[in-house]
C-alpha cells in the first residue's frame, strides 16, 4: 500500500503538522536563549508561530476540490479535516495569548510545548482515515492535556484535575480501544471507508448486528468523554475549575471540536448503515446533555464550573444537527455550530482568566462591579455570554437557529423543541452572570482591573469574530458545506 | 439606485452604539450629543419615508435587498408598506424624545445610550424586514436590551425579577415562533425566507391550523396577549423613563406587527380557523386590563396596566379579521405608542421630583408643573378615544368591525372605555390638581426645557392625527386592503 516514495502532495495533506513539530522546536531553543525575565515572549512566538502555520496553509495546504487519502490510507487530505485544522490552530494561538501573562505558566517553555503538540493530536484526529491513526491522534492530544490540567503543581485544585483527567481519559480510551479492536476483529480492516463497505454488508446480511452494535457503544465511549455528553461529563467541571484558565478554555473548545471531528467522520463514514442505532442513541444523549448541562448550570457559583456545564450544554445542541441527518442541512449546521462555539467559548474563557489573573477569584460574586472596574472586559463578556445564549446578532445566534433548523428539516421537531426549551434556561443563567457584571457594586468599584495587551488583543479579535460569524454568514457557512460535503 | 433610506435608518442607531461605546466613558456630554444627533437624523429620515411613501401605489415600497446567505435564502431583504410606515415613523419619535427625557441620566450613560440604540435598530429592522429570517433576527436584537436597561438603569425595588421575567417571556414567545416560522420555510420547499414569496405559497389548511397557534403567540407574547401579558406591566414599571416608553410605546407593536406580519399574513386560514377564541383572550385583555389599571394605587402600574387593555384592543382589530377592524388596529399600534410613550414620560417627570409614584400622596402638579399636566391630559383624552384626538380615529373602526362580526364582543370591550375614563380621571383629579401635600411644596420645580419639547412633539402628534385623520389613514388603509387581500377578501 505504501509507494514508499513521499509526494508533494503527501507533504501537503500533513503541512500543518509538520510546521507545528518545527514550531515546538523553536519553543524550546528560543525557551533556552531567552533570560528568565523575558520568557513571557513565548507566548508571543507560540501565538505568531500558529498563526503563521495558519497563513501557510491556507496558501499552500489547501486541500483540492477531489478528497485524497495519502500516506497508505492513512490520512485523509480533505476540507472536513482542513477547517477543524484551522479551528484548532485559531484556539491553540488564542489559548498561547492568555497564557503568557499567568505568573505560574506563561513563563515556561513545556507549556508552549504541550500545548503545540496536543495541537498536533488534534490536526491528526481530524485528518485520520484509519482507526490505528486516529487512536495515535486521541492520546497525542490527550497526554499532553492531562499535564496542562495539572499544570500549577502548587495549586491542589489543578493537581486534582490533572489526575481526574488522567483516570477519566485513560479509562475511556481503553473501552474505546477495545471497540476498535472489536472492529478489526470482526472485518479485518482498519481503514474508516473499507471498513464502510466490510460494516454494511455485514449489517444489511444480518450478520453479527448485536456485536457490531456493541463495538459502536464502546466506539462512542471514547468520543462521549472527548466532547463530555453525559453520562461521561464527570470529568469537565472539575478539570475546568482546577486547570489553569486558559487551558480549560482550550479544552472545552479545540478538544471538544476534535472530538466531534472524530465523531462526524467515524459515524457518517464508518457506520451509515447504523444510523439508525447512533442516531436514536446520541438523539438520547443529545437530550440528556443538554438538559443536564443546563440545569446543573443554573446553581454554579463557581463561573469556571458554570462554563464547564454550559459547555456540556453546548455539545447536546451540536449533537442536535449530527442526528438530523435527512434533509443535508445536519452535517453543516454542526460544524458551523462548532466554528462559532469554539470563537465565543475562547472568549468566555479568556475573560474569566483576564479577571481571575487580577482578582485571583473564579467566584460569580467576585464579578461584581465588573463592568465599573473595566468597561471592556465587561463589553467582551457581554458578548461572549450573549452569543453563548444564542443572541444576535452575535455568532451563537445564527447557528443556533442553523441547528434548529436541520432538526426541523430532518422531521425532529420534538427534538428542536426540546432544544429550544434548553436555550431559555441558558438564558436564564447567562443573564444571572452579566447581572452580576452590571448590576452589582462591590468595594473596589474604583480599581480599575489592569487588561494586558496580550488580552486585549485576544479577546479583540474574539469578539470581532462572534460579531462577524454573526453578521456575515456567507464564507465560514461555504466552509461548513464544503467540509460537511467532503467527508465522502 | 435610489438612496438606500430605509437600511440607513435601521443602522444608524447601531453605528451610533458602536461610536458611543468608542468615546471614553467620562465624556457623558459627548455621548449624549451623539445619541441625540443620531436619533434627530433617523427621526428625519423616517418622517422623510413616512411622507415619501406613495399612497395611490400602495403595497411596499422604498424596497431594498442584499443577499446575505443565498445558499438558504436569506437576504437582508427590507420594505414598509401601508401598515409598517407609521410604525417606523412612530420608533423615529420615542427614540428621538427617548433622548430628550434620558438627558439627565448620571450612571453610565454611554452603555445606557448604547444598548437603548441597539434595540431602536432592532425594533427599526423588524418593521422594515421583508425576510422572515432577518425579522426574527432583528426582533431578538430588539429584546435582549431590554434586560440590561431594565436590570442596570430600572427601579432598585423590583428591577431584578422584572428583567428576567420580561426577558424570558418573550424569549420563550421567539422560540416558539422560530420553530413555526423554521417550519413553513421548509414546508413551502421554495428555500427562502423572503415574506413577499412566502405570501404567495398556499399551505395546507392543516398545516396553517397546526402551526398558527405557536406563530401567533409567539410573537403576541410581546403584544402582551392574556394569560402571556404578566411581564409587561411589571416590566415597565422598573423600566427607566425612557425605556418604559420604549417597551410600552414601540416594543408591543413589535410583538402586534409580527404576529400580524408572519402568522395572519403567511397563515391566513390559519387565522379564520383560530380567531373566534383568540378575540376572547384579547377581550380578557382589553377589560381585565382595564379593571386592573382602575384599582391600582401606584401611577405607573395604571398606566402599566393601561397599555395590556389598549394592546388587546389592537388584537381585538386584528382578530376580527374585518377591513374596519385591522385598518383601526394599525393606527391604534402608532396612537397608543405615541400616547403611551407620553404616559409614561409624564409619570417619569413626576417620579423625578415627588419620589414616589402613589397615587394618593401626590396631588396639585399642576402648579408646578403645568406643562406635564396638560401633556397628560391630552394623552388621556386619546387613551379615552375622545373625538379630535388620535384614539378615536383608532378606536372607533376597531368597534366598528368588532360590531360586524362579533357584537357581543364589542359591547363587552366598550364597558373598557368608561373604565379608562374613571382611571384618567382620577388620575388627573389626584395627581395634577387638588392640593399641593405639604411636604412637597416649594420642592417641585418644572421639567426642562428637552422636557418639554418632547411633550409638545408627542402631545402634537396625537392631536395632529386627530384633528386630521387624512394624514394616516390612507395610508394604513392601503397597507390594509393588501393584508386583506391575503385573507381572501374578507
Amino acid at each position: 500500500m505504501f509507494p514508499g516514495v513521499i509526494e508533494l502532495p503527501m507533504i501537503l495533506a500533513i503541512l500543518p503538522e509538520i510546521l507545528l513539530v518545527v514550531l515546538g522546536a523553536v519553543v524550546l531553543l528560543v525557551d533556552l536563549a531567552l533570560p528568565a525575565e523575558r520568557k513571557t515572549n513565548l507566548g508571543w512566538v507560540t501565538a505568531v508561530g500558529l498563526v503563521l502555520i495558519m497563513v501557510v496553509s491556507l496558501l499552500a495546504g489547501l486541500p483540492g476540490v477531489q478528497p485524497q487519502t495519502l500516506w497508505g490510507g492513512m490520512v485523509r487530505h480533505d476540507w472536513l479535516g482542513f477547517v477543524f485544522k484551522m479551528m484548532f490552530l485559531i484556539a491553540a494561538a488564542i489559548t498561547a495569548l492568555f497564557a503568557m501573562d499567568l505568573p505560574q505558566a506563561g513563563r515556561r517553555g513545556e507549556f508552549y510545548l504541550l500545548m503545540i503538540a496536543s495541537t498536533i493530536g488534534m490536526c491528526v484526529m481530524a485528518s485520520a482515515s484509519d482507526i490505528i491513526l486516529l487512536y495515535l491522534g486521541i492520546e497525542t492530544t490527550s497526554i499532553p492535556l492531562y499535564v496542562l490540567a495539572g499544570f500549577l503543581v502548587r495549586d491542589d485544585k489543578s493537581t486534582e484535575a490533572g489526575f481526574k483527567y488522567l483516570l477519566f481519559g485513560a479509562l475511556t480510551s481503553t473501552v474505546m480501544l477495545y471497540g476498535f479492536s472489536l472492529l478489526y476483529g470482526f472485518t479485518g480492516l482498519t481503514n474508516l471507508y473499507d471498513l464502510a463497505v466490510r460494516l454494511s454488508e455485514m449489517f444489511f446480511s444480518g450478520q453479527m448486528t448485536v456485536s457490531l452494535t456493541g463495538a459502536l457503544l464502546l466506539v462512542l465511549v471514547g468520543f462521549g468523554f472527548k466532547i463530555s455528553v453525559v453520562p461521561f461529563h464527570f470529568w469537565a467541571p472539575d478539570v475546568y475549575e482546577g486547570a489553569p484558565t486558559p487551558i480549560s478554555g482550550f479544552l472545552s473548545t479545540a478538544s471538544k471540536a476534535a472530538g466531534f471531528a472524530v465523531l462526524l467522520r467515524v459515524m457518517l463514514v464508518a457506520f451509515p448503515a447504523m444510523s439508525a442505532q447512533w442516531g436514536a442513541i446520541l438523539a438520547s444523549l443529545s437530550v440528556a446533555t443538554m438538559t443536564l448541562g443546563n440545569l446543573l448550570a443554573l446553581t454554579q457559583r463557581n463561573i469556571k464550573r458554570l462554563l464547564a456545564y454550559s459547555s456540556i450544554a453546548h455539545a447536546g445542541y451540536a449533537l442536535i444537527g449530527l442526528v438530523s441527518l435527512g434533509g443535508g442541512l445536519g452535517v453543516t449546521s454542526v460544524i458551523a455550530y462548532l466554528i462559532a462555539y469554539l470563537i465565543t467559548n475562547l472568549a468566555a474563557f479568556g475573560v474569566v482568566s483576564a479577571v481571575g489573573r487580577v482578582t485571583g477569584s473564579d467566584e460569580i460574586a467576585s464579578y461584581a462591579g465588573l463592568s465599573r472596574r473595566s468597561p471592556g472586559l465587561a463589553l467582551a463578556m457581554l458578548v461572549a455570554f450573549l452569543s453563548l445564549a444564542g443572541m444576535p446578532p452575535l455568532g451563537g445566534f445564527v447557528v443556533k437557529v442553523f441547528v434548529f433548523a436541520s432538526a426541523i428539516n430532518a422531521n425532529l421537531i420534538w427534538l428542536a423543541v426540546i432544544g429550544a426549551i434548553n436555550s431559555i434556561i441558558g438564558l436564564y443563567y447567562y443573564l444571572t452572570v452579566l447581572k452580576v457584571v452590571y448590576l452589582y457594586r462591590s468595594d473596589d468599584d474604583d480599581k480599575p482591573l489592569p487588561v494586558t495587551r496580550s488580552y486585549a488583543l485576544g479577546l479583540g479579535i474574539l469578539v470581532l469574530g462572534v460579531i462577524l460569524i454573526g453578521t456575515v454568514f456567507v464564507p465560514w457557512f461555504n466552509w461548513a458545506t464544503t467540509a460537511a460535503s467532503a467527508m465522502f | 439606485m435610489q438612496f438606500p433610506v430605509l437600511s440607513v435608518i435601521v443602522f444608524t442607531p447601531l453605528v451610533a452604539a458602536v461610536i458611543m461605546l468608542l468615546i471614553p466613558a467620562d465624556r457623558k456630554t459627548e455621548v449624549r450629543v451623539t445619541a441625540l444627533a443620531a436619533a434627530t437624523f433617523a427621526l428625519f429620515l423616517s418622517i422623510w419615508v413616512y411622507f415619501n411613501y406613495d399612497v395611490n401605489a400602495g403595497g411596499y415600497q422604498f424596497l431594498e435587498r442584499y443577499e446575505w446567505l443565498p445558499p438558504l435564502g436569506i437576504s437582508l431583504f427590507l420594505g414598509v408598506d401601508g401598515v409598517s410606515a407609521p410604525l417606523v415613523l412612530l420608533t423615529g419619535i420615542v427614540m428621538f424624545t427617548g433622548v430628550l427625557i434620558s438627558w439627565k441620566i448620571d450612571d453610565r450613560p454611554r452603555e445606557f445610550f448604547a444598548f437603548l440604540f441597539i434595540l431602536a435598530s432592532g425594533v427599526f429592522g423588524v418593521f422594515a424586514a421583508l425576510d422572515l429570517f432577518m425579522l426574527f433576527f432583528f426582533y431578538e436584537i430588539a429584546v435582549f436590551p431590554m434586560y440590561l436597561l431594565i436590570a442596570i438603569w430600572g427601579w432598585k425595588e423590583t428591577r431584578e425579577y422584572a428583567a428576567m421575567k420580561l426577558t424570558l417571556y418573550l424569549f420563550v414567545g421567539s422560540m416558539i415562533a422560530l420553530v413555526g416560522a423554521l417550519a413553513m420555510y421548509f414546508t413551502s420547499g421554495l428555500g427562502t425566507f423572503d415574506m413577499l414569496a412566502l405570501e404567495s405559497v398556499n399551505f395546507s389548511p392543516e398545516f396553517q391550523r397546526f402551526w398558527f397557534p405557536f406563530v401567533f403567540f409567539g410573537f403576541a407574547v410581546l403584544g402582551g396577549i392574556f394569560p402571556f401579558h404578566n411581564w409587561s406591566p411589571d416590566g415597565h414599571v422598573a423600566a427607566p423613563t425612557a425605556v418604559s416608553m420604549f417597551h410600552a410605546g414601540v416594543l408591543m407593536k413589535v410583538g402586534a406587527f409580527a404576529a400580524l406580519r408572519v402568522a395572519i399574513m403567511l397563515l391566513p386560514e390559519g387565522a379564520q380557523a383560530h380567531m373566534w377564541w383568540i378575540i376572547l383572550l384579547a377581550l380578557v385583555n382589553v377589560v381585565y386590563g382595564a379593571f386592573i389599571a382602575m384599582i391600582q394605587t401606584d401611577f405607573k402600574y395604571v398606566i402599566g396596566f393601561s397599555s395590556v387593555s389598549h394592546m388587546g384592543l389592537v388584537m381585538l382589530g386584528f382578530a376580527s379579521l374585518t377591513p374596519q377592524g385591522i385598518l383601526g388596529a394599525s393606527v391604534q399600534m402608532f396612537s397608543h405608542g405615541v400616547m403611551t410613550a407620553l404616559f409614561f414620560a409624564v409619570v417619569g417627570m413626576v417620579y423625578d421630583q415627588a419620589h414616589t409614584r402613589e397615587i394618593n400622596n401626590l396631588g396639585g402638579f399642576r402648579f408646578a408643573m403645568p406643562m406635564v399636566a396638560l401633556a397628560f391630559i391630552v394623552g388621556g383624552l386619546v387613551s379615552m378615544g375622545m373625538p379630535g384626538f388620535s384614539g378615536f380615529v383608532a378606536e372607533f373602526p376597531i368597534f366598528m368591525g368588532l360590531w360586524n362580526s362579533y357584537p357581543w364582543i364589542a359591547i363587552v370591550a366598550a364597558i373598557s372605555i368608561v373604565i379608562t375614563a374613571s382611571y384618567i380621571i382620577r388620575i388627573v383629579g389626584k395627581v395634577f390638581f387638588g392640593a399641593m401635600p405639604a411636604q412637597f411644596a416649594g420642592h417641585i420645580q418644572d421639567v426642562t426645557v428637552l422636557d418639554k419639547v418632547a411633550l409638545v412633539l408627542l402631545s402634537g402628534v396625537l392631536i395632529l392625527v386627530g384633528v386630521y385623520p387624512s394624514v394616516m389613514v390612507p395610508m394604513v388603509q392601503s397597507g390594509v386592503n393588501y393584508i386583506l387581500r391575503l385573507l381572501g377578501g374578507a
